[in-house]
């Protein structure tokens, strides 16, 4: 039952605040891998190149979607900015329903920036269906497609290193996010730019993706510190000898 | 035609959610979640055959453009149909699909394995040049006491190695790791509200 009060208050804050935020723009603190982000949509356009947006392999059929969701969120956004170019960004996938939903968002970005006749399908690709697999084919679109920025967001694991050391071999920037904590630790060590935890869904609200990404990064900061609080707490009642 | 993607999509994801918090009262919504998560896993075996697919087209159009490296996707997309057609025909238990399993896929994903400790191994060394910042040099830090601290040394035994390297993996790194999980989880959390309520789209639509 607890979980379901947990997700009712969430879902009441996350509205409540969504209307509020509607209202009054949000003051967010700046993240270096976003700003950098931000940067590189405006400079690949005007010199020609592609972005490469790698949603990773993980599935949306179990409890670790959700960032596979965030990447998606994210893809939507980089295409409506992007699709004007001559080199529109490409997106890569290693789970098919996600190589699907890929090639959904990137139309319904064209659809958006009013160029949907500029879509080409296969800008939305499944690279392989296991994660070497996917890193092994993903690998090749920063070596032969004109690439200037590899934006790694969904779920990763050591087979990351691959997609950044051929970002680097390539002099592509790379950025990266992960919900494993082993891709993450990967990541730390091969990209320039990284985002720990929870950074890996504030992308929308730094791209300017609206009211409800800002509305959503409050309403995690709330549910944190009630969970630091419930931590706290329990430690406090532990030591009290309360439970 | 998008207004009735919204509300199916809506709707299907809010009946799932209730089926799991809710089935107690309503023993109905746990037969509508199981048909629903069925009717989801069948969908994905469909969408694998479409991944396969777009991975076909995407390379006989590279082959088509005579793209660089070309030759690369003449050979995968000769290799997977080769495989498709003769697993259709022979059945997966057949010998033959074995040997190619074992005898091809899982040593190319071995090698792969094999190159990223290498590639890490690198990284490693170029990390203080890419960034040199307090979090990279204890990040390095921390990696190399808790490596020697696993792994068996040659001619010495160094005890309080092995106390700091457990020390750190099970204090240190256990606390900063649930801390991420517990991030990630609140970040999934309104992600997944934001699908559930319509705002964001991932199956198409503005």
């Amino acid at each position: 039952m607890i979980e379901l009060i947990i997700l009712v208050f969430s879902a009441f804050l996350l509205l409540v605040i969504t209307l509020w935020k509607r209202k009054s723009p949000a003051k967010i603190r700046e993240i270096a891998a976003l700003t950098h982000l931000y940067r590189m949509l405006g400079l690949s356009i005007e010199d020609g190149t592609r972005m490469h947006v790698s949603l990773g392999s993980g599935s949306l059929l179990n409890a670790r979607g959700g960032s596979a969701l965030a990447g998606l969120a994210m893809l939507r956004h980089i295409t409506e900015r992007t699709s004007v170019s001559d080199k529109p960004s490409v997106a890569s996938a290693g789970d098919s329903v996600l190589g699907l939903l890929a090639q959904d968002t990137l139309q319904a970005g064209y659809q958006a920036a009013g160029v949907e006749e500029l879509y080409v399908p296969t800008t939305g690709r499944v690279t392989g269906l296991s994660p070497f697999g996917y890193a092994a084919g993903a690998m090749n679109i920063s070596r032969n497609e004109n690439v200037s920025a590899n934006i790694m967001i969904g779920r990763f694991g050591p087979e990351v290193a691959l997609l950044t050391d051929a970002s680097d071999r390539e002099n592509v920037i790379a950025i990266g996010a992960s919900d494993d904590l082993v891709g993450q630790s990967v990541l730390f060590a091969n990209t320039q730019e990284i985002l720990i935890g929870e950074e890996l869904f504030a992308t929308g609200a730094y791209l300017g993706a609206g009211a409800s990404h800002v509305a959503s990064l409050t309403v995690q900061d709330i549910l944190r510190w009630l969970v630091i609080f419930a931590l706290l707490g329990g430690a406090f009642a532990k030591f009290a000898g309360i439970i | 035609m998008r207004v009735l993607t919204v509300f199916i999509a809506v709707v299907s994801g809010l009946a799932v959610l209730c089926g799991y918090f809710l089935a107690g009262f309503f023993p109905v919504l746990a037969d509508v979640q199981t048909l629903l998560l069925n009717w989801a896993i069948i969908l994905a075996g469909a969408a694998a055959l479409v991944g396969i697919f777009n991975l076909i087209t995407v390379h006989t159009d590279k082959i088509r453009r005579r793209e660089t490296e070309s030759i690369y996707s003449a050979l995968l997309v000769i290799f997977l149909m080769g495989t498709f057609f003769l697993g259709l025909i022979l059945r997966p238990e057949h010998a033959v699909m074995r040997m190619v399993m074992n005898g091809i896929i899982i040593p190319v994903e071995a090698m792969l394995m094999g190159l990223l400790t290498i590639s890490l191994l690198y990284a490693a060394i170029r990390l203080l040049r890419r960034r040199v910042d307090m979090m990279s040099i204890t990040f390095l830090i921390v990696a190399a006491l808790v490596m020697l601290g696993s792994a068996t040394l040659p001619f010495v035994n160094i005890p309080i190695l092995g106390i700091v390297s457990r020390w750190m993996t099970q204090v240190f790194a256990l606390g900063g790791a649930r801390g991420i999980l517990i991030g990630v989880a609140l970040g999934t959390l309104t992600t997944g509200l934001r699908v559930l309520f319509g705002i964001d789209r991932p199956y198409g639509g503005n």
